[in-house]
């Protein structure tokens, strides 16, 4: 201030220091010290006796794993503990303004989980390894949904139509499978018909330019209303024709699945559940490590920029929401070809929101977001498992389970997440 | 990023003087010049009467085809289409003229009955149906003004139709007082769900589109779990998830005797939607939200607390969306609730809030209209048939088409209007541009 007169300020005079701001986020040892607290209560004022058996293995499984029997009581007073200490150092690395570690909050799920899982079927033995095969097979359409949603929104256009391309896959992929007889000739219609959907998503929203968020809503109606009417006037019927589709069966592959646990899970599913794990991978890849993933995200991020250097803007969107929706509507296929064997109305029961959560709490990341969309399928197979075995928790409390999660996830976790920065702009150019 | 469009809508909207949805003449001229991408957004959004009519005769004419497509008659006779045309046009027509005047006499005047107290009475229904879409409507098309997207109609349904549902039937209350108070527990309940949403934003930065879609869940299990417990909300004595009727000192009175099921339901739509216009377009609180929904950022910057008019914005939406809820039960359903109550009305909303425009009026003629289709559609399944989901069709298709006059102007080969034009010859020579490097 002192320097009030034109004499020019000379660069070097005087030692800059850079103060470093502090930030504390205090919002996952806050969400932490939540659930230890539920975990508390839960546990051990409603606590329960007796022992729980975790079966590791099938029966038909080559390499047998002893079965792991806990005492319901020693692991809710130890697990708790230990969830409490994990909350603390939490706040404590809150105070030091570092970043809670996504380690720490992983082993405080999974802590929390056997916990629960313990205490929930007290006396009673669960079946591990079919827990995590109905697990990875319930997510199966949803991280295909998610896939297409972080294709389509890193590209720069909202597809709140997932829903719809869904649908469209599990009607198209019932129709044409039970026809032809030919199970792959149905994922063939699905993909087609998820396409289609994006077809039109992609007509409007980007020839007509009508808002990406109304084009996306109403095409979940409208696919709903015409698979619904259809199946009242076509399908129902001629059943016997048009709507039993032959299923796909379980193809374990050889060594890999006899793994203990992971082979089961991973190894012995359908050929839907292969392709996924193969997209998976091959959307990751070909996003961040390929031309065509940077040219697809710098449309979604900046398309003037992009197409100041010659990226066709408009054309490269209206394909990649084609692809996103050729994915969404083969994962659409798992409902009928994969698990059901017909098709009913409305079978997809709002999995394409679900699917829709998990790209944004996955943060647009094709990994994430099949982690997000693997934790809801846990989730509800869970319940299913649960359920069986008989939990002192009322089933639509598991039900809300995963949703509940979510909200705290995304409000102490997640918080202020940012999206590609032109998804849901129309680009024109001027 | 879902929710920026939405605003910018209802921006472009804002400058037409009349809050009908379907005013012709809406031309921007006494606007400033605007930039050529809000041009065509306005002439996008702006559309005009035509369009709209031409819109919802497209949207027939593909459902008639598809009713014709999949008529048996159809079918049959075009087996033999090359040795008797006739046959299969024939019915054609009978299937689709059948449909279409079933439509119209189950949801506007029914020639068949005989005086007009009986004839009329298709007409009342429709304002029946078009009663929670109105209220529901207007509570997501408050949140679009403020540039937030509230899918969570499900739940906050279901949480005040529990709520009411409950002071109905378990709170013995003089006449009068009682609607009082389960409308108000009601309404308080559906602005606490949405309000949920709306203060995760606001301090964590949670997004609302996660968030209601969650809640939904969360409040579909809460009410299927109460309406399973006894001294919840199941009837006393009961085994099925069902609560018992509401107690008639909380029920809705009947607006034109009980020989009509319109009831005071409609008369609250129409005050909320005249309520909602005044909150949007003459309170300091309205100009607050859409200052927040066209650009948060500057609205910040002039001095309004963004936090919390989002939690403002969606305790009035869960608020008017509850209060379909609230109408369900104590107008529609009063002999008890399942946890299907909502009726599917909490994401119809949204489709009635789209074709409205985000604006009260156009909300509550979009959603007469599609009381209209609801109404008729029941008697087109029961008269001839023909299976309801082609409401959902029609519906989505007439938004649709609204949404995007090009389109319709292209089919129908109207003339483009002189801004159109324009931005067309821009967007033309644009493409060259391209397609030369």
């Amino acid at each position: 201030m002192s320097v009030a007169t034109s004499t020019p300020v000379i660069p070097s005079s005087a030692p800059v220091v850079l103060e470093k701001a502090v930030v504390r986020n205090w919002k996952p040892p806050i969400a932490l010290g939540i659930f230890a607290i539920i975990g508390l209560l839960l546990f051990v004022a409603f606590g329960r006796e007796g022992i729980t058996t975790f079966r590791l293995s099938t029966d038909s499984d080559l390499i047998q794993l002893p079965a792991l029997q806990l005492d319901v009581t020693v692991m809710s007073i130890v697990v708790t503990i230990l969830l409490f200490l994990l909350a603390a150092w939490s706040a404590f690395l809150a105070y030091r303004a570092a970043k809670t570690p996504t380690w720490v909050i992983g082993l405080f799920a999974f802590l929390f989980l056997l916990a629960f899982l313990t205490w929930a079927a007290a006396g009673a033995t669960i079946p591990v390894p079919g827990l995590l095969v109905g697990a990875v097979a319930l997510s199966a359409p949803l991280i295909f949904g998610a896939l297409s949603g972080v294709i389509s929104e890193r590209v720069g256009v909202v597809n709140i139509a997932i829903e719809g391309q869904l649908l469209a896959g599990a009607f198209a992929s019932a129709l044409v499978a039970s026809f032809t007889g030919q199970p792959i000739l149905g994922l063939l219609a699905a993909t087609i018909a998820g396409v289609l959907v994006s077809f039109v998503l992609a007509a409007f929203a980007i020839k007509y330019i009508v808002d990406q968020v109304i084009v996306g809503v109403v095409l979940n109606v409208l696919v709903i209303g015409l698979t619904s009417f259809l199946f009242s006037t076509l399908l129902a019927p001629n059943a016997a024709l048009l709507n039993t589709p032959p299923r796909f069966p379980r193809l374990p592959i050889p060594l890999l699945g006899e793994i203990p646990i992971i082979g089961p899970v991973l190894f012995r599913q359908t050929i839907i559940v292969y392709v996924m794990y193969i997209a998976v991978a091959v959307v990751w890849f070909a996003l961040f490590k390929t031309r065509w993933g940077l040219r697809l995200r710098s449309v979604g991020e900046h398309p003037q920029a992009a197409d100041t250097v010659g990226i066709n803007v408009n054309r490269t969107r209206f394909w990649n929401v084609s692809l996103a929706g050729a994915i969404a509507g083969f994962g659409g296929a798992y409902f009928t070809l994969g698990s059901v064997g017909a098709f009913n109305k409305e079978m997809t029961a709002g999995a394409g929101f679900i699917a829709l959560a998990a790209v944004i709490f996955g943060r647009w990341d094709p990994i994430r977001a099949t982690l997000a969309a693997l934790l809801f399928g846990f989730a509800s197979n869970l319940q299913s498992v649960l359920s069986i075995v008989g939990s002192p928790v009322p089933s639509q409390f598991m039900l809300m389970l995963p949703y509940l999660v979510t909200i705290f996830a995304v409000a102490g976790l997640v918080g202020q997440v940012r999206g590609p920065a032109a998804a849901g702009k129309p680009y024109i150019k001027s | 990023m879902t929710n920026e469009q939405i605003p910018a809508q209802g921006q472009a909207v804002k400058t037409a003087e009349v809050d009908g949805a379907l005013e012709p003449g809406q031309t921007p001229a006494e606007v400033t010049p605007p930039s050529r991408s809000n041009q065509l957004l306005r002439d996008i959004v702006g559309g005009n009467a035509m369009i709209s009519v031409l819109a919802v005769v497209l949207a027939l004419l593909i459902g008639g085809i598809l009713i014709a497509f999949t008529n048996k008659d159809v079918q049959a006779a075009s087996g033999y289409f090359f040795s008797r045309p006739t046959d299969t046009l024939k019915a054609i027509w009978d299937a689709v003229a059948g449909a279409y005047s079933a439509l119209f006499q189950g949801s506007i005047y029914n020639f068949r009955r005989p005086g007009f107290a009986d004839g009329i009475r298709p007409l009342t229904e429709t304002l029946t149906f078009a009663t929670p879409l109105i209220v529901s409507g207007l509570g997501i098309a408050l949140a679009f003004r403020v540039g937030m997207f509230n899918i969570g109609g499900r739940g906050q349904m279901l949480v005040a139709a529990g709520a009411a549902g409950y002071v109905g039937f378990a709170w013995p209350l003089p006449y009068g007082i009682h609607l009082l108070v389960a409308v108000i527990v009601g309404m308080m309940a559906g602005a606490v769900w949405g309000g949920i949403a709306g203060l995760l934003k606001a301090r964590t930065g949670a997004h609302e589109v996660i968030v209601t879609i969650m809640l939904n869940y969360v409040g579909f299990y809460l009410i299927s779990f109460l309406l399973r417990t006894q001294g919840a909300l199941q009837a006393p004595g009961s085994n099925n998830p069902k609560s018992p009727g509401m107690l008639p000192t909380a029920v809705f009175p009947d607006l034109f005797g009980p020989k009509y099921n319109l009831h005071l339901g409609f008369v609250l739509a129409l005050i909320a939607t005249v309520w909602v216009w005044y909150i949007i377009n003459r309170s300091k609180l309205g100009f607050q939200f859409r200052a927040v929904g066209e650009n948060p950022n500057a609205a910040r910057v002039a001095g309004i607390n963004v936090k919390n008019i989002y939690v403002y914005a969606m305790l009035i939406s869960g608020a008017l969306v509850g209060l379909a809820g609230v109408a369900q039960v104590l107008g529609t359903v009063t002999t008890g609730f399942t946890e299907g109550i909502d009726a599917g009305i909490g994401f119809d909303a949204i489709t009635v809030a789209l074709l409205g425009r985000s604006r009260p009026f156009g909300v509550l003629i979009a959603g007469i209209l599609f009381g209209a289709l609801k109404a008729g559609g029941y008697s087109m399944q029961a008269a001839e048939s023909v299976p309801i989901d082609i409401v959902l069709v029609v519906q989505s298709l007439i938004v649709l088409f609204i949404a995007a006059p090009p389109l319709v102007r292209t089919i129908f080969r109207l003339p483009i209007p002189g801004v159109a034009a324009i931005t067309r010859a821009a967007k033309v020579s644009g493409k060259k541009a391209v397609v030369t490097k």
